[in-house]
């Protein structure tokens, strides 16, 4: 078949991409606290001293309301965005859009420093929760807007005007019409923004206050060779949330453009 | 026509749509941006900001060798990891856009992204077991009778931290690429192979550089990013892996001097800025619309 060394190819990168990942279960299971090979035997006991460790609960407590915060609003202002982008043109349009954009391309790092600069040393704030979400939000809604573009894009502004003609009032139609058209896209926006945020660490390491984000403290435990094994069973059902999430929001962007009736192009970007 | 009917039109509503996120972006991201170059100028008195305008920050930039090796060094391994991971990718871009089946490109594109999303800090450590003294690769070419000797030169240096960065950024690099390669309209690659050119030289003369543009910022996408992390260096770099992003850290985190950890940031950022714009100039042929 043609194309056959090509394929083969796409499989071994895949391979190369899931290669670190499918180590994680491996050693969350294995009875050793070193993490190398060969294995020692099956263990389910890191799963349970991480079901008993409070710090840890309240840094994956901390991290799941940063994450659907910030959920939320890098949703609604993805909206405002990819409905702006769906409507008429005025001047300087495409420009904002692309400035709001940006925080996609620039390093995180920059944003980072910026904000703590801003936060710490010009307004004297003390780091928390939402001094986490603000930065989030920011790098977040790039990526909203992306998926939103989809949704709000393809909607035929037919169908708003004539719920306006039949006398809805222009939040009405926009709540009784477009707003479920859209929610698929909705729903993948704040899966994805949920997603990126509970995982960011760059940016949190730097604006997280007394209660660290779950990435930072594991960050702090990688430090220590006899907390590995814990490390690993953490990230076995991280992987395996992020998956499900994941595999919810591609369902649900693939409903929201089958309902818009187009064909899908693929992939979140 | 007046404020009043703009804000009545379609456009103006248009406006005041985009007026929260563009605000929410002025607010964190230009307004900080602008505090950044001009903490740059100021200088930190042990607890107390100097806010007397001086370039010392810049002058110990440029002075003191730390710190043009780091950046040095950061925008080598950037380059290095650009390069690698935009030609590993492209192959697997084709053949998602040119032989995979329309209605499984979605589920191709899906696996490869999944990787990205998912615990980026446990992902980096784990190529320390792959890569480790006892890891994957040592134990499984000492097992096939290959090495006798663990290798040394594949952790705490440079090269680990180029083959973690490679493995972060491998989805950044194919998704521009395949889009580039979607838009390519396949009747003009038919028309190549009918005017009598080879499956090799249609590739070359026709493909390629209909794809130019996914490239283009498939290496800006990958390059301008690794130069913000300290994660993998700090993790696999060892000591000789140290990057420009680590130094910033240090500066803002450790050392608590603001002022000099903007100026590295604000050099930094313009020596990429400065690259990603000459690359893009270079390949200002291949950018034009063609009709």
């Amino acid at each position: 078949m043609r194309g056959a060394p090509l394929r083969v190819y796409a499989i071994l990168y895949l391979i190369f991409l899931y290669a670190p990942i499918a180590l994680l279960p491996l050693f969350a299971f294995n009875d050793a606290t070193i993490i190398a090979f060969p294995l020692a035997g099956f263990t389910t006991h890191w799963f349970t001293d991480l079901a008993a460790n409070a710090a840890l609960r309240g840094a994956v407590g901390n991290s799941l309301f940063i994450a659907a915060m910030t959920a939320i609003f890098s949703t609604l202002l993805g909206m405002c965005a990819a409905r702006a982008g769906a409507m008429a043109r005025f001047p300087g349009k495409s420009g904002i859009l692309g400035f709001v954009m940006l925080p996609l391309v620039l390093p995180e790092i920059i944003v980072a420093v910026s904000l703590l600069i801003v936060l710490r040393q010009v307004l004297g704030l003390n780091l928390n929760n939402w001094t986490v979400i603000s930065a989030h939000v920011l790098i977040c809604t790039p990526f909203s807007i992306a998926i939103l573009n989809g949704a709000f894009q393809n909607l035929d502004p037919s169908i708003e005007e004539a719920a306006m003609d039949l006398g809805e009032s222009r939040f009405s139609a926009f709540r009784l019409v477009t707003l479920p058209l859209v929610m698929p896209g909705i729903v993948s926006s704040m899966l994805i923004a949920f997603t990126i945020s509970l995982d960011e660490f760059i940016i949190a390491f730097f604006l997280t206050g007394a209660n660290p984000t779950m990435p930072v403290y594991i960050w702090g435990l990688l430090r220590f060779p006899a907390q590995l094994p814990v490390v690993m069973a953490l990230g076995t059902l991280l992987v395996a949330l992020s998956v499900t999430l994941l595999v919810i929001a591609e369902l649900f962007r693939r409903r929201g453009l089958a309902r818009a009736g187009i064909k899908d192009q693929g992939g979140f970007l | 026509m007046g404020l009043g009917n703009f804000k009545k039109s379609e456009g103006g509503r248009a406006a005041m749509l985009l007026a929260p996120p563009f605000l929410y972006a002025l607010a964190l991201l230009a307004l900080p941006l602008l505090a950044v170059v001009l903490f740059s100028f100021w200088t930190q008195d042990f607890m107390t900001i100097d806010t007397g305008f001086t370039l010392a920050n810049y002058r110990e930039f440029f002075d003191k060798p730390i710190y043009t090796v780091l950046l040095g060094r950061s925008l080598m391994v950037s380059g290095i990891v650009t390069a690698v991971t935009v030609v590993l990718a492209y192959p697997v871009a084709y053949f998602v856009s040119f032989h995979v089946a329309p209605s499984r490109k979605s589920l191709w594109l899906f696996l490869i992204t999944i990787p990205f999303w998912t615990s980026y800090l446990i992902r980096v450590f784990l190529w320390k077991v792959i890569l480790g003294y006892n890891g994957v690769v040592n134990s499984g070419l000492i097992g096939a009778g290959i090495i006798g000797e663990p290798l040394s030169f594949i952790l705490y240096n440079v090269n680990a931290v180029i083959i973690t960065l490679a493995h972060a950024f491998a989805p950044f690099a194919i998704l521009p690429i395949f889009v580039a390669l979607e838009k390519i309209d396949r009747s003009l690659i038919e028309a190549s192979r009918d005017l009598g050119e080879t499956r090799f030289t249609t590739f070359l003369r026709v493909t390629l550089p209909l794809s130019m543009p996914g490239l283009v910022a498939a290496v800006l996408i990958v390059f301008i990013p690794t130069i913000g992390d300290y994660v993998t260096p700090e993790l696999m770099g060892g000591a000789g892996g140290k990057l420009i992003a680590n130094m910033i850290q240090t500066q803002f985190l450790q050392l608590n001097n603001a002022p000099m950890g903007a100026a590295i940031a604000i050099v930094a950022m313009l020596s990429v800025t400065a690259i990603a714009l000459t690359f893009v100039a270079l390949n200002r042929r291949w950018l034009r619309g063609r009709g």
